[in-house]
């Protein structure tokens, strides 16, 4: 005994011995496993959103044709006479185009023909315009244009000469046009407003798919998810925490609860078709029944959050208030509840973040994509009609041949994160102001 | 068991006993914590608990306000009485019966809420005072009382918990005097603070007992002689002696509490 504890005594200070050595080593190789960890974990990280935001970028963005178009009241009467009327006017720009970009070149009725493919039938639009505002005859007129997919693949180097295989949607003469009128400045870059605030569109038209109306179609859904888990899962923990007493049947239900966390989505899913659809008949499709869904889901989440907030009130401010002659409830509502708050929070907006990119039950219980037609009449029909959710929508468009709609999935993610990010920031400032008044 | 200082103490005393205790036994699920303790508090007197960790003391102090009843495994029997009341019975609500009897606990737990809201917090649920005025009064008289109005009465609405130590322990005092309690119990309401704080509460204790019987638990020995009139030493969940304070420090009848009061035990 007495020899062990003078043994490192005898030694030098400055020489190791072969005992702290190792340690040493040990300690620094125990270091390095960490941050190598923490180094791969943050490189994923950020490969992971390169590519989200490279893929994802050109989803917000659309290409234009901006054309200052002239009609002269002499055309335009003459166009009028016509039969054709649309056609006409298409034959027009064709030709105003064509002089623009080819010092006539190129033949009109050519141009007419890629113009078509590339922007679609703009006669009609022009007609349009015109008639309403014959004031702008004779003057410059802005024109901007949308173009069509494949132009914009094109633009974007997803479609090269090379690869390019003549088919009714894009030909080999289209493409010079395309770059006649590049060349001519005639194309340019706008905000696609149509993808941030639009609804879901057919397969065939990536360019009109939007993601806003499964925006709203989610935002109902959280206010469901609210409304429904908050109270009962904060009810259910003070209940288990506070009240009840420590007997099997509230052992079985804990153990149940924490089961419950771990049970897959899609099981909740047939659950929500089984029990909100087919027997209370609630509309089918709708974010009333998404969101009791995703309730039911995100309860263990919040119950777990909250128990573990209310298990970490120290017990000595229960006494204090129970010495005081404070009623449980009381004690509970007054002291306990006010500190776990934060911690409520937190389980809460980590619940409902959770349920904000749940897919597969909704899936489950049909509010797929494409339901995603059209905004809700107000706010009624936003809980009970048909619509879709942004994780929903996502998948809709992923699983879409139409390569258009691949960057539509990926801005779509973008657009998600976006939320799930606001909610996280959220819930910190939240908490820091919490803790400050406590 | 029971020996005979202890009976007649009680018959001695009877006209000004506040709380008297016969026969109880405290058990936490299998285990006997308190073994047929007799005691008599008396009023407007201090009685201190001493004894080594575990013997019950505290765990008998909290069977004074039914504080037991807040832990699920802990069963009390015997006969407590306040005032000739069994504070025990089925009609006594142990929420009244605690505005009654006061408590303040070994380590400062002031609410994590302003000094004002800490002291008026007792008297609000109670519904003793109607206007804001009167609560005023009641929470600037409890800080008096708690010798801390002096120090804090510019800054009511800080935080409680930003006081120091000794100052949150008088705090608790303070809050819980609001209540008028009738008897305030303090388990080692000490044991935290520093030599000069505790000399404070000391002399704190000495002033309530003008207004309130007070009863203590102490691991201090010389606090107990220094505040207390009336000592009872537990050993092992018994209630070895019980008598004047004086007489228990110089002249033990038990041969335990001579051992445990030189240092040979404890």
């Amino acid at each position: 005994m007495t020899d062990a504890t003078q043994s490192p005594a005898q030694g030098s200070l400055s020489a190791y011995d072969a005992h702290t050595a190792k340690r040493n080593t040990a300690e620094k190789r125990f270091r390095a496993y960490g941050l190598t960890a923490i180094v791969i974990a943050l490189t994923l990280l950020v490969i992971l959103f390169t590519t989200i935001i490279r893929s994802g970028a050109p989803a917000f963005t659309r290409t234009v044709v901006e054309i200052d178009f002239t009609l002269t009241t002499p055309q335009f009467e003459a166009a009028e006479k016509k039969l054709l009327k649309t056609k006409e006017y298409n034959m027009l720009f064709a030709g105003f185009v064509a002089d623009a970009i080819s010092d006539g070149a190129l033949d009109q009725a050519a141009v007419a023909a890629s113009l078509e493919r590339i922007l679609g039938k703009v006669g009609g639009d022009i007609r349009t315009h015109y008639r309403a505002n014959p004031g702008d005859l004779d003057t410059p007129v802005a024109f901007e244009l949308s173009t069509s997919s494949r132009a914009e693949q094109y633009l974007a180097g997803d479609i090269t000469r090379d690869t390019l295989v003549d088919s009714r949607f894009l030909t080999a003469a289209d493409l010079d046009v395309i770059d006649r009128m590049k060349d001519a400045g005639f194309i340019k870059t706008a905000l696609d407003t149509t993808f941030l605030f639009g609804a879901d569109a057919g397969v065939d038209n990536p360019g009109g798919a939007g993601i806003g109306v499964a925006v709203i179609g989610s935002f109902f859904m959280m206010l469901v998810v609210l409304v429904v888990s908050l109270p009962v899962a904060v009810a259910a923990s003070i209940y288990l925490e506070e009240f009840a007493p420590q007997n099997w049947f509230t052992d079985l239900i804990e153990v149940n609860i924490s089961n419950l966390a771990a049970v897959p989505s899609i099981v909740f899913g047939i659950l929500g078709l089984a029990v909100f659809i087919q027997f209370a008949h609630l509309p089918q499709s709708s974010p009333i029944v998404g969101g009791l869904v995703l309730a039911l889901m995100t309860l263990p989440t919040i119950i777990i959050a909250t128990r573990a907030a209310l298990k970490a009130v120290p017990p000595s401010i229960r006494d204090a208030a129970l010495g005081l002659g404070a009623s449980k409830t009381q004690a509970v509502f007054h002291h306990v509840l006010p500190l776990a708050a934060p911690g409520i929070l937190t389980g809460t907006i980590i619940g409902l973040a959770q349920a904000l990119g749940e897919t597969a039950p909704l899936l489950l219980i049909g509010m797929v994509g494409f339901v995603a037609r059209e905004y809700p009449d107000g706010l009624v029909s936003g809980f009970t009609d048909a619509n879709s959710a942004m994780p929903a929508q996502i998948y809709t468009w992923a699983s879409r041949a139409d390569p258009g709609f691949y960057e539509k999935a990926w801005g779509g993610i973008i657009i998600l994160l976006i939320f799930l990010l606001s909610m996280n920031i959220i819930a910190i400032i939240l908490r820091k102001r919490f803790e400050r008044r406590w | 068991m029971l020996d005979n200082t202890i009976y007649n103490e009680r018959l001695d005393t009877m006209n000004d006993v506040k709380i008297s205790a016969r026969g109880v036994n405290v058990f936490y699920a299998d285990t006997h914590a308190i073994k047929d303790v007799d005691v008599d508090i008396k009023d407007k007197m201090v009685t201190s608990f001493i004894g080594p960790s575990g013997c019950g003391k505290s765990t008998f102090l909290r069977c004074l306000n039914r504080m037991n009843d807040t832990i699920d495994i802990c069963r009390v029997t015997g006969d407590i009485r306040m005032d000739g009341q069994d504070i025990n019975a089925k009609e006594v609500d142990p929420v009244q019966l605690r505005a009654k009897v006061g408590m303040v606990f070994q380590k400062p737990n002031p609410f994590p809420k302003s000094i004002y809201d800490n002291v008026s917090y007792g008297p609000r649920i109670h519904g003793m005072a109607r206007t804001k005025a009167e609560m005023d009064e009641i929470v600037e008289k409890s800080l008096r009382r708690g010798a801390l109005w002096d120090e804090v009465k510019d800054r009511l609405h800080a935080p409680g918990t930003g006081l120091s130590g000794g100052q949150q322990q008088r705090l608790c005092i303070a809050r819980a005097v609001a209540t008028e309690p009738q008897v305030l119990l303090m388990d080692e309401p000490c044991s935290a603070l520093d030599p000069i704080a505790t000399a404070q509460i000391e002399e704190l204790i000495e002033e309530l007992r003008q207004n309130f019987s007070v009863v203590i638990v102490t691991h201090s020995m010389q606090q107990a002689a220094r505040v207390s009139q009336r000592t009872a030493f537990f050993h092992l969940g018994n209630l070895v002696e019980y008598g004047e304070t004086g007489q228990i420090f110089t002249n033990p009848t038990d041969s335990r509490t001579e051992s445990y009061i030189t240092g040979r035990i404890g």
